[in-house]
């Protein structure tokens, strides 16, 4: 992707950094201001830590102020959260995570939270080097996911032509991506190396033969080696897009073409890094807990929503030219994080470790099962086509050195099993990494 | 040198008899078919008619196959046949990866080896007198 940097809204992605902070305290006592007035569980905890909105009165203050937590907005579900009622006539939409280990939580967007949110993800659209004239296809499950639907409205704010796919019927996925010329992919990235290697089965070479150049990815982890992959196969050139359903939905930070780390919108969100057991803002560059507080929604304001997702601020300049400050790729989150026989270890450093052996495809499983007392890794792994396993000799070595690459890095023994082609799940959304089949209370 | 089609099996209940009948509905017959096991995986070795077409049906079928080179030897079908053969390899130092006989019409015995083909095995099988199976001797 040659050419200038192409920017969407770039009197805010160059906004000079303290003209940025002073947009970011405005908004920041108005959103303080609608949670005490409008949501009566703000009130009651401000109430409880004596705060009142008129106390805010620098960036700092953020501090003082209360988190909300995942459990928070499920006590609250459905709407109590809400600073707007849900059938109020400026509420246009409500959006709920899965809600597969507990309530949904449930988020409702007016009209404005809507164009916001298109405009972030318009932002992403330009990173990969797109605009009006572009084709986005979007294979996110549209519907209660924000995924399907961020992207669509990213595409809507950038005037861009959009393919709204979803996820599904992947070979159909293939041929419309060829036949319609779609420049940009947005999807989860084991769901665009799915629509890759489908394409490569049906005979193409996308990197040759089709013209799409950028894909936006998110939703889930994607290791170095998975990019290098997609990038590879597909010929494009891929941005890690980050958000969350709580939040907002993808957009709410991503990555430019440069790669260094995800452009936060910091017009609309703020963050802060802190540690998980203290809960105090830990310096620029140290790892912690995501935080953010919305600056700009008007239906499901949120202040200090702890994300449980692990990532850090990169300090320094991009080379892009933007100034909106860079947070990290995720590691992993604070409850996806494994408790191996007592050593802390997040699936992604799995990924990263096999992303070295060229040997083994991208996908990966990790089965957890206990031995008596103790935790039993298996890490099913599957090889690549050229891999020659006539010699047990070659598979055995194979075998040997990832586990001696994880016992290296992870300080933790694992059992490789090398499995037949296609036999670890793929999946059209967020791929199942993890199996924990351990006996709970030893 | 003859084709061997090698298939990767998991230690799972049934893949060793979907292999086979993978294999029979395409219509092609196996002279030989070895299995060397591990814990956790077997590799699937065999000699066939057809070798690149099996390896192409299992392929279809969802199983890891792939065409190997593998010398095949003509062995007297009598006491230390092979032997003989081996002692040949191990006075030439060529180091034998694996080995695996069968039989075909008339009493023959055939030898399969794996060798580093770099080598002149060719010339040392043949200056010891053993003869090397064609393709065409074992291929339909």
């Amino acid at each position: 992707m040659a050419g200038p940097e192409r920017y969407f809204q770039p009197e805010i992605e160059k906004m000079d950094p303290e003209a940025l902070r002073a947009l970011q305290l405005e908004r920041l006592k108005k959103t303080v201001e609608l949670c005490y007035e409008s949501i009566p569980f703000y009130k009651q905890r401000f109430d409880q830590l004596g705060i009142r909105p008129e106390d805010v009165i620098s960036l700092d203050d953020l501090a003082r102020l209360p988190f909300t937590t995942k459990q928070d907005m499920r006590d609250a579900y459905p709407f109590n959260l809400f600073a707007i009622p849900a059938d109020d006539a400026r509420v246009q939409r409500l959006h709920a995570s899965s809600g597969t280990t507990g309530n949904a939580t449930v988020c409702g967007y007016t009209q404005n939270d809507i164009d916001v949110w298109g405009d972030t993800f318009a932002r992403a659209i330009a990173q990969v080097g797109g605009g009006a004239a572009s084709i986005l296809q979007v294979s996110y499950g549209y519907g209660l996911f924000t995924g399907g639907l961020g992207a669509h409205e990213g595409g809507i704010r950038m005037r861009a032509t959009i393919l709204p796919m979803s996820s599904g019927n992947t070979r159909r996925q293939v041929q419309m991506m060829k036949d319609f010329g779609v420049d940009i992919l947005a999807c989860t990235p084991s769901y665009a190396l799915l629509i890759a290697d489908t394409a490569i089965e049906m005979g193409y070479d996308p990197a040759n033969d089709f013209k799409v150049a950028g894909a936006i990815l998110g939703a889930e982890p994607c290791s170095e080696g998975m990019r290098r992959d997609i990038e590879n196969k597909l010929g494009v050139k891929m941005v890690d897009i980050y958000g969350l359903s709580e939040v907002m939905g993808p957009g709410v930070s991503c990555e430019c073409r440069y790669q260094t780390g995800l452009h936060v919108a910091e017009d609309h969100f703020i963050i802060e890094i802190v540690d998980p057991k203290t809960l105090q803002a830990v310096p620029d560059g140290q790892w912690g807990e995501v935080v953010f507080s919305t600056l700009s929604k008007e239906c499901s304001p949120l202040i200090r929503y702890r994300t449980r997702d692990i990532s850090r601020i990169l300090p320094g300049e991009c080379a892009c030219g933007r100034t909106l400050r860079r947070m990290d790729r995720i590691t992993g989150r604070t409850d996806d994080m494994l408790i191996i026989r007592g050593v802390n270890v997040f699936p992604s450093q799995f990924q990263e470790v096999l992303a070295n052996f060229p040997e083994v495809a991208s996908h990966y499983q990790i089965i957890l099962t206990s031995k008596g007392p103790l935790d039993y890794v298996t890490l099913k792994v599957e090889t690549v086509p050229e891999f020659d396993f006539d010699e047990i000799r070659k598979i055995e070595n194979l075998r040997q050195r990832i586990n001696g690459e994880l016992k290296s890095n992870l300080q933790v023994s694992v059992d490789v099993q090398v499995s037949e082609p296609k036999s670890i799940e793929r999946s059209e959304g967020k791929a199942r990494r993890v199996i924990d089949l351990r006996e709970k209370g030893n | 040198m003859i084709d061997q089609i090698v298939v990767f099996l998991e230690n799972k209940k049934g893949r060793l008899a979907a292999l086979c009948r993978a294999i029979g509905d395409a219509g092609i017959s196996m002279h030989a078919l070895t299995v060397a096991d591990t814990a956790n995986y077997g590799v699937a070795r065999i000699i066939a008619d057809t070798p690149a077409r099996a390896c192409e049906v299992l392929g279809a079928a969802g199983f890891r196959a792939s065409l190997t080179k593998v010398f095949a030897i003509e062995v007297p079908d009598k006491a230390g046949g092979l032997a003989s053969l081996l002692e040949t390899f191990d006075a030439a130092d060529i180091n034998v990866e694996y080995a695996y006989c069968f039989t075909v019409e008339g009493g023959k015995a055939i030898d399969v080896l794996r060798i580093d083909s770099s080598l002149n095995v060719e010339k040392i099988i043949t200056g010891a007198g053993f003869r090397v199976v064609r393709p065409e001797e074992l291929y339909r």
